[in-house]
């Protein structure tokens, strides 16, 4: 028999330890250089675009919005996003489906390419449209031909957003569906219902959370896009000119105020993003602690 | 409904799932698809629902009461499929999730809103969860899941019903609970059912014939009984159930090289060393004495070669011989099997030669 020479727990046990935290030091230091990180990034500018909107109080900061160039600025955004969210929710769910629900031989091409818009700069995406599309581009005597507009017009705008906002809804619901597997539509199967009644009943529901995160995140770059429609637009004052343009233009302008005051609106925007998107994971976590 | 399966082969890229598998499923019975994982037995039951076809060109066949139906989508077939996770819709009640099969039928066949609400009380009655309509599937524990699944498989009035594993993923006692309830249940609505299944005790209990299935292929179907007592290969043997392994002959068998010998556990007696050397008994030591539970485990080694197997004895039995770790005993085997140059052959062993590396069989047979 072997000699025992202590037992274990005669061993001192420091009392606030648990076996996987850090020292209180490390802990700190970490949390520190989060919060430092967050609010000289974050925090500070954010802070500083709605001060900088009421320097003068909160009637000149109204007058910036009856501006006809502020108002048709915004009445575009608008009519973009709502073309370019419901039309990129359609392509996105469609996408994330056949990726996760079937398995053809380019599966993992059609997966990289939904990433493209990522891996290419804003202002190389609006190039592209210009360069197709354009006077001097691939279709450009063509649309000439039947005084169709694309580019320095909406439709240009509106393809350019579209690019850049592709992504966001089919990379959201694609792990998502991928981790549920097909279980729940095989059983749907046999129970004798449709494709599309599988689909619609079955498959939707099982991911409205994560589509509803990822139109969340379409629509708020699709608000925000600067660089690919600045390119495609031309930023044709009152015509082609975005809010993210219009903005740009009041800054070199020197008309602060009102510069701070458009894009209050749109940091506005961000911060119901994120409340919401804050909403949506507080509420996955009670359903499945239920 | 009897269904049948002709030569089905099904391939998963270079991976061979089934290689000309068939299968007989005749009315009523209740039939269970048994072995290891890779087998091919999930990808048969599927192939039977239509929720996977057999590969094209292959002459692969499935037919429900002698209709071919391999073309027939699997909400076409009328089978009720029980999956190893229940793939209940999260999102539904209890009583949604049953209706679900119901509702999406179209034209005639589809009933009335009042008669589908009936039909699902009566579903639950029927499985036993009375009350539990509005509950979702979160709300409820492994083997009432289970249920709902099986009553939502017969709420579209299945002519066969396929469940895959349905007690995996249950604790032990579920498990048996629910066992016996299956077989009470599938006895009551004589639905011709196929169950899958790599427990062997669950195979043996419920089944009235058992499809052992190994690497793509058939290798043996019977009764439990008939295939637990004359398995037909040493895959079988030593999947079913307990058994030793000894590298051995028997004298008057011929056998391929040295030859192996099986023997159950329950089927070998342990007796003091005596020093007469009867020809029917191995020597061998006491490794490990386990002796709680209802009988007596007892671990040995061979003294020739220090091969390992195990002996089952009664408790009293145990009492008796007051064994040590240690301790040269005599074995005796009440009754082996051998599988000498891929035929079967069993025997009660009691005036025959045991022969092993000691000596090769020293009279030859045919």
């Amino acid at each position: 028999m072997p000699i025992i020479l202590f037992r274990f727990r005669d061993l001192p046990i420091p009392r606030t330890r648990k076996a996987i935290s850090e020292s209180i030091f490390m802990r700190r230091v970490c949390i520190s250089a989060a919060v430092l990180f967050l609010g000289l990034f974050l925090l500070i500018p954010l802070v500083s675009i709605f001060v900088e909107a009421f320097r003068y109080g909160l009637g000149v900061y109204l007058a910036s919005f009856t501006d006809k160039y502020a108002l048709a600025a915004i009445r575009l955004t608008l009519t973009v996003t709502v073309i370019c969210v419901p039309l990129n929710t359609i392509f996105g769910v469609a996408a994330a489906w056949v990726i996760s629900k079937h398995d053809f031989r380019a599966k993992s091409l059609l997966t990289t390419l939904i990433d493209l818009p990522f891996a290419v700069s804003p202002v190389i995406a609006g190039l592209l449209f210009i360069l197709i599309f354009g006077a001097h581009g691939y279709f450009g005597p063509w649309l000439d031909q039947r005084n169709i507009r694309i580019v320095f017009a909406l439709p240009g705008i509106v393809l350019a957003t579209l690019f850049i906002t592709f992504p966001f809804v089919a990379r959201e619901l694609i792990p998502i569906m991928q981790a549920q597997g097909r279980e729940d539509e095989y059983a749907a199967l046999t129970l004798g219902a449709s494709g599309w009644r599988t689909f619609w009943h079955v498959t939707l529901p099982n991911v409205k959370w994560g589509l509803f995160y990822g139109v969340i995140l379409c629509n708020a770059r699709a608000m925000g896009e600067f660089g690919a429609v600045a390119v495609v637009s031309g930023n044709i004052r009152g015509l082609t000119s975005t809010m993210p343009l219009y903005i740009e233009t009041l800054y070199l302008e020197y008309a602060m105020v009102s510069a701070f005051a458009l894009s209050s609106v749109l940091a506005l925007l961000a911060l119901v993003t994120l409340i919401l998107k804050n909403l949506i994971e507080w509420r996955q976590a009670a359903l499945r602690g239920a | 409904m009897s269904i049948q399966a002709r030569n089905i082969t099904k391939s998963f890229g270079d991976f061979k799932a089934l290689d000309d598998v068939s299968l007989d499923v005749p009315k009523g019975k209740l039939v269970s698809l048994l072995g290891p994982s890779g087998s091919g037995k999930t990808t048969l039951l599927r192939i039977l629902a239509g929720l996977e076809f057999c590969d094209p060109g292959t002459g692969g066949k499935v037919l429900f009461r002698g209709e071919d139906v391999s073309d027939v989508p699997a909400g076409q077939r009328r089978v009720g499929f029980v999956f190893q996770h229940y793939a209940l819709f999260k999102h539904m009640t209890v009583a949604r999730n049953i209706a679900f099969g119901m509702k999406v039928r179209k034209g005639a066949v589809k009933r009335s809103k009042s008669r589908i609400k009936k039909r699902v009380r009566e579903l639950l009655e029927l499985v036993q969860m009375d009350g539990f309509e509005d509950r979702f599937p979160s709300e409820l524990s492994g083997g009432q899941r289970q249920r709902v699944a099986l009553a939502r498989a017969l709420a579209v009035d299945p002519e066969v019903l396929l469940l895959d594993e349905p007690f995996g993923a249950l604790d032990a006692k579920v498990r048996k609970d629910l066992r016996r309830w299956l077989r009470r249940f599938q006895e009551q609505l004589s639905l011709a059912t196929v169950f899958v299944t790599h427990d062997q005790e669950e195979a043996l209990e419920l089944a009235d014939e058992v499809v052992v299935m190994n690497d793509g292929r058939v290798e043996q179907v019977g009764a439990p009984q008939q295939v637990y007592d004359q398995p037909a290969s040493p895959f079988i043997i030593e999947f079913l159930g307990n058994v030793n392994r000894l590298i051995a002959g028997l004298d008057g068998v011929r056998t391929e090289g040295k030859g192996v010998l099986y023997v159950r556990p329950h089927d070998v007696d342990i007796e003091r060393a005596t020093a007469d050397d009867r020809f029917y008994a191995l020597q061998a030591r006491v490794q490990h004495i386990f002796s709680a539970g209802n009988y007596g485990r007892i671990q040995l080694e061979r003294l020739s070669n220090h091969e390992p197997f195990e002996a089952e004895i009664s408790r009293e039995r145990l009492r008796e011989l007051k064994l040590k770790p240690g301790d040269v005993v005599s074995v005796v085997f009440r009754h082996i099997r051998l599988f000498p140059e891929g035929r079967f052959f069993e025997m009660d062993v009691k005036d025959r030669r045991i022969v092993g590396l000691e000596g090769p069989p020293s009279r030859a047979d045919e």
